[in-house]
């Protein structure tokens, strides 16, 4: 029998699921929290005290930026809240750069203490929640700049594989011109696209299955 | 403006995300096709810096995060992560977390009633050095019941999280072990069509395995590789 360890198979590793037991395993205290220190974003009344070997956020540079918070519910096809799922953003800082040695425009100088990554598990009642920055501008393959978005990744029992997403903001500049949420059939767009709910506060519900189902992407 | 590289597209091997054998895609799975998107600066790029600081330092050894050694078979497992072609995926992060030797979570969702073990957690982490290469000790996994049909279980399994290079290699997939009937009746691992499946299933090594310590298993993780080059795509167009 073939395994790991054969040329004959070799290729992508299949995607299985995270199951719905990561809790103790991948977000840790503070990741759903780019800008500051809390435990935004772990679930740590789902297994004992003892068992939590994950880090925790400590302060950082302070952040430059607008300070905003985006949130949502995530259903399935039946329309229930889903309490099991992790949801992962990465985005631009507030000057549009991503916090990687990997984007060119990158430099230390012009860095602050922003990761741009981030974890949330969903709540007990099926919500996400995350404090960060709206994101800037990022430059567009077509020469322009492409609309601010936060890029998405749902992960849940009962899904074998990642499905990735956008946040885009509404009234965002750019959104009409922008080559990835125009890649969107018309009619779907809206279920990528945040609501400001109150305040600096961005709403985004995550429908798995169904109507109104979330445009996700083949990246 | 230079021209991305983007990566490639899932190969045979990747599952669906709606799979009949497996109850929990039926409400969870899209309905509709995914939409192919253009690739820019956000899906080649990820966070590839700084990972202590988000997520901690490595933690390469499961069995020594409590008073004493926990139950079970200790092993070793360890690998490389690469692309797929053949290239190492050096600095990089894998997190783990997986089931005691009884096969039981310490998660309070798990009501299955095998034993906890007050020596086991399960969570761990390893960062690839610049080989890709990677080593963890644990115990080995035990299989559980699940609920998803009548007489269920899953076989043993170590749950892993990889980031790689971009937004668009991160992978999140459970590795298996050779000498388990239980992966030839499992409705996820079967969502992968064979030979894909086996993929997932790690190799006994004795040259891994330490003398008077533990097994050990061999397991390389493969990550989607880069797209071709500018050129070689016009190279293609003029052969075709």
């Amino acid at each position: 029998m073939v395994d790991n360890q054969s040329p004959e198979i070799f290729g992508q590793t299949p995607s299985q699921t995270v199951g719905p037991y990561f809790h103790y395993g991948l977000p840790w205290k503070g990741c759903a929290d780019l800008v500051g220190v809390s435990e935004m974003g772990a679930r740590t009344d789902l297994f004992p005290a003892e068992n939590y070997k994950l880090n925790v956020s400590t302060a950082r540079e302070a952040v430059i930026g607008d300070v905003i918070e985006i949130f949502g519910l995530v259903t399935d096809g039946a329309g229930t809240p889903v309490p099991d799922c992790l949801i992962e953003i990465w985005q631009a800082d507030a000057a549009g750069i991503y916090n990687t040695t990997g984007d060119p425009r990158w430099a230390k100088s012009n860095h602050d203490g922003f990761p741009g990554y981030g974890r949330c598990a969903t709540s007990a009642e099926g919500f996400y929640r995350f404090r960060t920055i709206m994101p800037g501008r990022v430059p567009s393959p077509d020469g322009g700049l492409q609309a601010a978005h936060i890029a998405i990744s749902v992960f849940g029992r009962g899904m074998l594989k990642r499905l990735a997403t956008r946040m885009y903001f509404d009234g965002g500049e750019g959104n009409d011109q922008d080559i990835v949420l125009n890649a969107v059939p018309a009619e779907r767009r809206d279920t990528i696209i945040a609501r400001r709910d109150e305040g600096d506060s961005w709403r985004m519900d995550i429908v798995l299955r169904g109507d109104n189902e979330t445009a996700f992407f083949d990246i | 403006m230079t021209r991305l590289v983007g990566f490639k597209h899932e190969d045979a091997g990747a599952p669906p995300s709606y799979s009949e054998g497996y109850q929990s895609t039926r409400l969870r799975a899209p309905s509709k096709p995914l939409i192919r998107t253009p690739t820019t600066l956000t899906e080649v790029t990820g966070p590839t810096d700084g990972w202590e600081g988000l997520m901690g330092g490595a933690m390469a050894d499961l069995t020594t995060q409590h008073a004493g050694m926990p139950q079970g078979q200790r092993i070793i497992v360890s690998g490389r992560v690469l692309d797929e072609d053949g290239r190492p995926a050096p600095n990089t992060v894998m997190e783990i977390w997986q089931a005691n030797a009884a096969g039981r979570y310490i998660h309070i969702d798990d009501s299955w009633d095998a034993p906890h073990d007050p020596n086991f957690t399960g969570a761990g982490r390893v960062i690839t050095d610049a080989q890709g290469r990677y080593r963890y000790v644990t115990i080995r996994p035990g299989c559980y019941p699940w609920g998803n049909h009548y007489n269920a279980w899953r076989p043993g399994h170590i749950h892993l999280s990889l980031m790689g290079p971009s937004f668009a290699s991160r992978l999140v997939t459970q590795m298996y072990f050779p000498d388990d009937p239980l992966i030839e009746i499992d409705p996820i691992a079967n969502a992968v069509p064979m030979p894909y499946r086996q993929r997932m299933v790690s190799r006994f090594d004795i040259e891994t395995t330490e003398p008077n310590y533990g097994l050990g298993y061999l397991f390389d993780v493969v990550l989607r590789g880069r797209e071709a080059t500018p050129f070689e795509d016009d190279h293609d167009k003029d052969h075709h």
